[in-house]
This record gives structure tokens, sequence and C-alpha cells, in this order.
């Protein structure tokens, strides 16, 4: 019973976080939320007892998914600046 | 109301949040974020096709003799396909991103409505 | 207008399919006819205790064998796509802190050991080859982090890349000699499940396969690193 609240409470951030993700204009903050829906997602793999997966998806999908986000971010950030 | 279909349907819920992200957003990076958020869901859903209720991780220990494992793990097909494509998935993102900062060399911004040959 | 209008149409589409879907789903009680199989003689067939690295490597060891090529692909695209001008810009960053500089010389070398332990291990308990792999990739962004200046040598990561690429496929080949077909496992004795030393070829292909991801994923880090304030290289001729 435990389990399926607390698996409900993480669906629903994970929801509201890729919502945020979505309709943010400020960048940095839709970037970290989509990095939030893959780490919500990745315990909600550990739940469904497939650990390979939450393993692969907390290394890959939410901290080097998210890190090559914020190199081209600030790559292009740079540039504006420069520019003005 | 078991595990599983809630996790079907967040993930189904996710794919639609993307995908209207992907529709109506006119920012590159932030239509490339709803691509990665489609991504996610689309694994969700995977996953959850192959858990089955009250059955452990495929994974055989001194818990779990290999005799039982059928009646035991949950489907461990689903979640090899997911390994796999979580990684494509990071290749997938970094070329759209590559293709971003060449869209932003020659146009000098990401912004689809200030782009001519983009807007539609 | 006509635009919001379609986008709306499309989203409830597919909405409507999706909720479709949705109600039609049952559970299943019982494993499907491969996965029944796979749970049932994996131990016996391959020796591997992890049933998903088994699938990985040996039942659809193409699969992985062609997303390995595809991440390679990837990674080499963007490294002719995002060639940066020879003449290089004064690269000015901000001197990251002494806490960061210490930290990073002192973890280094711990998290590329995690990462070694997590593929070594790949066939015994969750992990394997792509999340070693990563975490060996994430070393590096932590180098980087902590040192901007720090110049990646691209030559060694290739030539480890290309010798491990190789060898898988010679491992693959092997199993076409010696077992029952490519990438086959039982070239060598599957062993007690449950020891370092058992499954046959699996351990020895996910420390490849570890290597070659993680030399893959630093690249495309390093080549997003390296287009940090310089100029990307105009392209020659092709479609303006």
């Amino acid at each position: 019973m435990i389990e399926s609240i607390l698996f409900i409470v993480l669906a629903l951030l994970a929801l509201a976080s890729a919502v945020v993700a979505v309709i943010s204009k400020n960048l940095v903050t839709s970037i970290i939320s989509a990095g939030l829906v893959s780490l919500l997602a990745s315990l909600l793999y550990l739940l469904m007892s497939a650990p390979d997966v939450a393993m692969t998806e907390a290394a890959i999908g939410s901290s080097l998914a998210t890190i090559i986000f914020f190199y081209v971010l600030n790559r292009i950030r740079a540039k504006e600046d420069s520019r003005d | 109301m078991n595990i599983g279909s809630i996790a079907m349907g967040a993930g189904f819920l996710l794919v639609l949040i993307g995908l209207w992200g992907i529709l109506t957003r006119t920012h590159i990076i932030q239509i490339i974020v709803s691509f990665s958020v489609v991504d996610t869901g689309v694994h969700l859903i995977m996953v959850a096709a192959g858990y089955m209720h009250q059955r452990t991780a495929p994974i055989i220990s001194e818990g779990l003799a290999a005799s039982d494992a059928p009646s035991l793990v949950v489907d461990p097909l689903p979640q090899a396909l997911v390994l796999t494509a979580i990684v494509i998935g990071l290749g997938v993102t970094a070329l759209m991103l590559a293709f971003a900062l060449r869209i932003h060399e020659k146009n000098d911004t990401l912004e689809i409505k200030n782009i001519e040959r983009l807007r539609w | 207008m006509i635009r919001t209008f379609g986008i709306i149409l499309t989203l409830i589409g597919v909405a409507f399919l999706f909720f479709s879907l949705f109600l039609e789903y049952e559970t299943p009680l019982e494993l499907s006819g491969s996965a029944s199989y796979y749970a049932a003689s994996t131990a016996e067939d391959t020796g591997s205790a992890n049933l998903v690295s088994a699938i990985v490597v040996t039942y659809r060891g193409l699969d992985t064998l062609g997303e390995v090529t595809i991440l390679f692909l990837t990674s080499s695209i963007m490294s002719y796509m995002l060639k940066t001008k020879k003449a290089r810009n004064q690269r000015t960053f901000r001197e990251s802190s002494e806490l960061l500089r210490t930290a990073s010389a002192l973890l280094v070398p711990f998290i590329i050991l995690l990462g070694v332990f997590i593929f070594v291990h790949g066939h015994l308990s969750p992990g394997g080859g792509f999340q070693g792999g990563a975490v060996l990739a994430s070393a590096l962004v932590l180098l980087l982090v902590a040192d901007p200046l720090y110049t990646v040598q691209s030559r060694i990561l290739s030539v480890i890349e290309s010798s491990s690429g190789f060898l898988y496929v010679l491992l693959g080949l092997s199993g076409l000699l010696f077992g029952a077909g490519f990438l086959d496992s039982r070239v060598l004795p599957t062993g007690r499940v449950g020891e370092l030393f058992s499954a046959g070829l699996i351990p020895l292909i996910y420390i490849l396969i570890g290597l070659k991801v993680g030399t893959e994923l630093s690249n495309l880090l390093s080549v997003f690193h390296s287009v940090q304030g310089q100029d990307l290289m105009e392209d020659e001729g092709g479609a303006r």
C-alpha cells in the first residue's frame, strides 16, 4: 500500500516537472526540469524492479544529457553576449 | 490499480506533454528538451509493459533459484531493449544539439520565428 | 489559426489512441513465450546471474553490436560537424575553486574504479557495460569542470575505442568458430552461476562494451567542451 502511494507521488512529480520543462520560458529551468523527469523516472524503474534500467537512466538520461544541454546553452549565451 | 498501469498511464501522459511541447514551442532548445521528455515517456511505457505484480528483479541469487525464476521474476526482455534505447536516446539528443549549434552559427538565433527558412 | 487547430486536433487524436490502448491493457500474469524461455534457461545456457545482461550480450547480441556502432557514428559525425577553427581564440574561463580542484584529483581515480567495477560485475549484479561506460564518462566531466583547460588525449581515446570495437567483433566471430553462432558466449566454460569467472564470454564482451561506450561518450563530451568560446569551421562547399 505504502509503495503504491510513493509510486503515485513520484509519478505525479515527474508529470509536473515535465509540464514545467515544456512551458517554462527560462531555458535553464526547462533543462533542469527535463533532467528531473529522468531522475524521477529512474526511481520509478527501481520500484518496478528494473535496477539495470534505473542505473542507466540515472547515469545517462539525467546527468550526461543535462550536461550536454548546458554545454550548448553556455556556448549560445556566450555568443549572444559577445555580439551585443 | 497496480503499479504497472499507473506507470503506463504516466508514460502515455509524458509522451503527450512532450508532443505538445514539440508542436507549440518556438525555441529550438525547448523543442529538443520536449523530445527528451517523449523519450523518457516511451521508456516508462516499455518498462511498465514488462512489469508484473509482486515479482522481483531478473537477477538470480541465493534467494532466487534458477528453477523458480519463470514464476518469480518480471519480464527481462523490455528491460534489455530499454537499456539500449536510453543510450541511443543520448546519441540522438547530442546529434540534435550539434545541428542546433550549426543553425545558431549560421543565423545567430535559435528562435524559429526569426529564421526565415524554418518558419511554418 | 489553422495551425493551432491542427495542433489541437493532432493532440486529441493521439490522446484518444493512447487512452484506448491504456484501457485495453491488462497486466499479464504469466511470462510470455520468449521471456519465460529466457527466465528458465539463462542460468543453464550462459551461466549469467543477471538475465538482462545475458539478453543484451548473448541472446540479442547483434542489437548491441549495432547499438555501439550507432553511438560510434554519432560521436564521429559530431566531431566532424563541430570542428573548430585552427586559430585558437583566447579562451577565458573562470578559475574553478580550490575545493573542486582538490576533490577532483582525489575522486577521479575512485570514480574510474567504480565504473570498472560496474562493468566487470555486469553478469552478477545490476549494471554492465553501458552503466560503467557512463560512469567513466562522468569522471571526465568532473575533470573538465575542475580544470577547463584540460586537454583530452583524443589519440588515446580513439585507440581504446577502435581496438575494443575490433576485439568485440573478433570475440563474436570466435563464437561462430567454436560455439553455436555469431556472438555465442559459450566459447569459454560457463562455470558456476554467481562466480566472478563464469558466464563464458559475457564478462569479456561487457568489459569491451564498457570501454567502447565510455570512450565514445567521453569523445562526445570533449567535442562539446572544445567548442566553448571557439568559432566553428565554415562548411566548405555544400548547399547554403
